[in-house]
């Protein structure tokens, strides 16, 4: 949920365990937690959810690990699923450890590929190293089975919106002791916007920047793409971006449809952490760099001339259709 | 709750001296792991990672986590203590923590212990960690190897404590029996208040970690290093490291080659932009 709208990673994963429940004959099913979902909750059939469980309330307005937690883990012990998926969002990330953690049952985090094995019992895929290496994970019988799924890389299922959804509300009573701390402030940071992890485009700066005042022009081209801007960790460290925008083994792992990687050289702890995305591009004026390697597309050339023109290539591209 | 957290002796402390703040005790999980510049290859029969040759250093979040268990204890007096699971050679990193400043380590070395997941880690770590007094736990916001990002949360649920995960901001409030933190979510920051004593997962932008000194490097050899067995735990063999696992990798592989692809050509860098924007457009229609 973001915003009064399901994540796309949600559709994604119903996609890929809907094949799953048809092979073990048993029915897939969504869960929502939130201040007030119950309307977005039969448009999950569409994507081939047969139940929706809806648990909502005002102890579900804004995360907590508490809340979320106890109302997933006391529907979980209820209604006995084999098969547990979760976003590998940041929230999803947090709540399916501290739910692995009080059902004592197995997790394999930010999956790229999920399915079962002969025996009908969960199997996935995984990076390991930021995606320098990939590990095939199986899990002990404790049910249920749980993996958090990376967002970008399932792909969405054909929506069929003949199909509705049976909601079933699920009254959950959450206390303070239950949640146990006190949320008392947000703080935006970067507009509100969407998560590098989630993000289908991204404009990339790396130490070629030079400097935090000329990544305006990789904002200009994320908007006119559609996109959000990240950095290379030189480009963090030199203070020029907030850490959240960090791409690479110790920033974030990356997916999205086009990579724009910008005055990036390509350090093996950067490319691990964007090597899975659909189409690279890679600017910079040292042909000899190593992106270069991984780049569907290179232009060898003075970044701070390629950009401002590609934005208005794609200005005027966005025009014409 | 397991009610170890404060001994009567520390309580009686506490109430004696009431117009000063009470020391703490702080805990710090960490592990040895991989360096990032490594390349990391699988065996070549796929079963386990090829570590020949491979540096080690201090996990990159735990040492977020060691240095602001650090400057807690510069500020209200108190005891760090690092404790890691982990071979003979995880010692290195707890060195490097103690060199760092650190008081004291316990180091879980069995190997009974290894080759498990995040659940017999989280296990091990909340036996080892029922038995100490603490007022405050730090870790890593996840292991850059595993990648799991759960030992901390798990933890938290095995030693009936609170676990914010992914902070960027510790501050002591209310006299120290609260922590207000900033947790990094989409789009923003969470400022929480949590009661005390509780876990905290550090993640970038929490602070910048100190090196370690030469007098603190040699201050460090000296310092108490406890090695903790299987069998000081209480854990048998089948709840601990592979045989306990509820996850298990059976195959490593690595990820696809990606072919280096078109270099766009053109007089200029206007050209040579139009050109790379119709690529997207109408090759990969990805724009």
């Amino acid at each position: 949920m973001k915003d009064g709208a399901v994540k796309k990673v949600a559709y994604e994963i119903l996609g890929a365990a809907k094949k799953m429940a048809e092979q073990k004959g048993e029915p897939l099913c969504a869960v929502m937690i939130g201040k007030d979902v119950e309307g977005l909750a039969p448009g999950l059939g569409a994507y081939g959810a047969e139940k929706v469980y809806v648990i909502q309330g005002d102890s579900f307005a804004r995360y907590t690990t508490g809340a979320f937690t106890k109302a997933l883990c006391d529907l979980v012990k209820q209604e006995q699923p084999s098969i547990l998926l979760f976003g590998a969002s940041i929230n999803g990330k947090d709540l399916s450890a501290r739910a692995s953690g009080r059902l004592g049952v197995g997790l394999a985090t930010d999956c790229t590929e999920i399915g079962l094995d002969e025996a009908g019992n969960l199997k996935v895929k995984r990076p390991m190293f930021a995606g320098k290496v990939y590990a095939e994970v199986v899990f002990s019988d404790r049910k249920p089975q749980m993996a958090s799924v990376r967002p970008n890389v399932l792909g969405l299922p054909e929506a069929d919106e003949s199909r509705k959804a049976e909601v079933v509300k699920v009254d959950v009573q959450v206390g303070p002791d239950d949640i146990g701390l006190e949320v008392v402030d947000f703080v935006e940071v970067g507009g509100g916007k969407i998560d590098l992890t989630e993000a289908e485009i991204i404009v990339s700066g790396g130490r070629g920047m030079k400097g935090a005042e000329n990544f305006k022009i990789l904002e200009e081209l994320a908007e006119v793409l559609g996109g959000v801007v990240g950095a290379s960790r030189a480009a963090v460290d030199a203070g020029w971006r907030p850490q959240s925008d960090q791409v690479g083994q110790s920033g974030k792992v990356v997916s999205p449809n086009l990579y724009i990687a910008c005055g990036i050289s390509g350090a093996i702890q950067h490319l691990a952490g964007m090597g899975t995305s659909k189409v690279i591009v890679a600017i910079n004026k040292d042909p000899e760099a190593p992106i270069f390697k991984k780049a569907d597309y290179g232009v060898v050339d003075d970044l701070f001339k390629v950009v401002p023109a590609l934005t208005e290539e794609v200005r005027k591209l966005k025009a014409q259709s | 709750m397991t009610g170890h957290h404060r001994c009567a002796k520390k309580a009686l402390r506490y109430n004696s001296q009431s117009l000063r703040r009470e020391e703490m005790d702080i805990l710090v999980c960490l592990k040895q792991v991989p360096d990032t510049e490594a390349d990391i290859r699988p065996t070549s029969d796929m079963t386990a990672i090829d570590y020949t040759g491979v540096k080690f250093i201090v996990n990159v979040y735990d040492e977020y986590a060691v240095e602001e268990a650090l400057r807690v204890r510069e500020k209200v007096g108190g005891k760090v203590t690092i404790v890691s699971l982990g071979p003979d050679r995880a010692v290195e990193a707890i060195r490097t923590a103690l060199a760092m400043g650190a008081d004291e380590a316990v180091h879980l070395n069995d190997p009974a212990l290894l080759d498990g997941d995040a659940y017999t880690t989280a296990r091990a770590l909340a036996k080892a960690i029922e038995g100490m007094s603490y007022d405050l736990i730090f870790c890593g916001k996840q292991a850059i190897d595993d990648d799991l990002a759960q030992v901390g949360s798990i933890l938290g649920e095995l030693l009936g404590l609170q676990t914010v995960t992914g902070i960027m901001k510790f501050e002591l409030v209310d006299d120290g029996k609260k922590a207000r933190v900033h947790r990094q979510v989409e789009g923003g920051m969470d400022v929480l208040e949590v009661p005390l004593p509780a876990i905290f997962t550090a993640t970038k932008g929490l602070n910048e970690p100190r090196y370690p000194s030469l007098p603190g490097i040699m201050k460090a050899k000296k310092k108490p290093l406890k090695t903790v067995s299987l069998g000081d735990l209480g854990l048998s063999e089948e709840e601990v490291g592979a045989k306990g696992a509820l996850t298990k990798v059976v195959r490593y592989s690595l990820p696809p080659m990606r072919q280096a692809g078109t270099i766009i050509e053109g007089e200029t860098p206007e050209e040579k932009a139009s050109k790379l924007a119709k690529a997207l457009r109408e090759e990969v229609k990805v724009i």
